[in-house]
């Protein structure tokens, strides 16, 4: 059941558009503490569903710049396979450290990072001055 | 001639941190490529965000086949959570204009550092 749930949670908030990967995964290896490759290749094979359906509905809406998409495509292969290759060398352990350091930086990023003009107002990013500070 | 160079390079650069990114940490495709887009090669940015999907679904792809074929799978957990997944999905592109996602974010970055600290230590 904590899995299903780590399911919909992940899913509410990558359908809003607020990252998938780096909250799925830290919350399989916090609740769950499956190996760490493990939780990697859930959030790898989630992806794969959402993003075609996602892909055909973006298609059709003519919202993809292929132009752009293409060629960052080809050495993204590549990149893939390296990646992916360093990741089954390392020990478990030592992959959980190497993503807890990512996922430091991606957490920070989001931390300062300026959200769009809507809702972010001043009160906003006071609240965020605090939220570090807890830290 | 020089301005295309630059250019290519860019996009060289940008395909290979995000597929080495991508597939080293099973996530966060999404999080480098859409700000390289942006910020690098001046796309608009909800152009980027559907953009980033063809990009990193074919990298996705072939980093998944790399765990599975290397024995890390757990289909039991995976179809749970995917199951799970869809179910939210629907609930999150209903909410996505209902709530302050610009807070939620700040809540989410707040749940990864907390996270990723004690991952680290």
């Amino acid at each position: 059941m904590i899995l299903f749930i780590i399911g919909v949670a992940a899913g509410i908030i990558s359908g809003m558009g607020i990252g998938g990967g780096t909250i799925l995964i830290p919350a399989l290896v916090l609740f769950v503490k499956p190996e760490q490759h493990i939780a990697q290749s859930v959030n790898l094979i989630f992806f794969i569903p959402t993003a075609i359906i996602a892909l055909i509905i973006h298609i059709k809406n003519k919202s993809i710049d292929f132009k752009m998409t293409l060629p960052i495509t080809g050495t993204g292969l590549l990149g893939a396979f390296i990646g992916s290759r360093f990741a089954v060398s390392l020990s478990s352990d030592a992959l959980k450290k190497w993503f807890g350091v990512f996922l430091l930086i991606m957490g920070c990023y989001e931390m300062i990072r300026k959200g769009k003009k809507d809702s972010n107002k001043d009160g906003n990013n006071d609240k965020n001055k605090s939220y570090e500070e807890d830290n | 001639m020089g301005k295309n160079k630059k250019k290519c390079f860019r996009y060289i650069i940008i395909g290979l941190v995000t597929g080495i990114v991508n597939g080293l940490f099973g996530s966060g495709g999404g999080s480098v490529v859409v700000p390289a887009m942006v910020l690098l090669l001046g796309a608009e940015e909800h152009k980027a965000h559907a953009s980033a999907i063809a990009i990193i679904l074919p990298m996705t792809i072939v980093s998944a086949l790399f765990y599975i074929s290397n024995g890390f799978v757990n289909w039991g957990i995976t179809i749970k959570v995917i199951l799970g997944g869809m179910v939210g999905g629907y609930i999150g592109a209903k909410l996505l204009n209902k709530c302050p996602t610009n807070l939620l974010r700040k809540i989410f970055g707040l749940f990864m550092i907390i996270a990723a600290l004690r991952m680290i230590f």
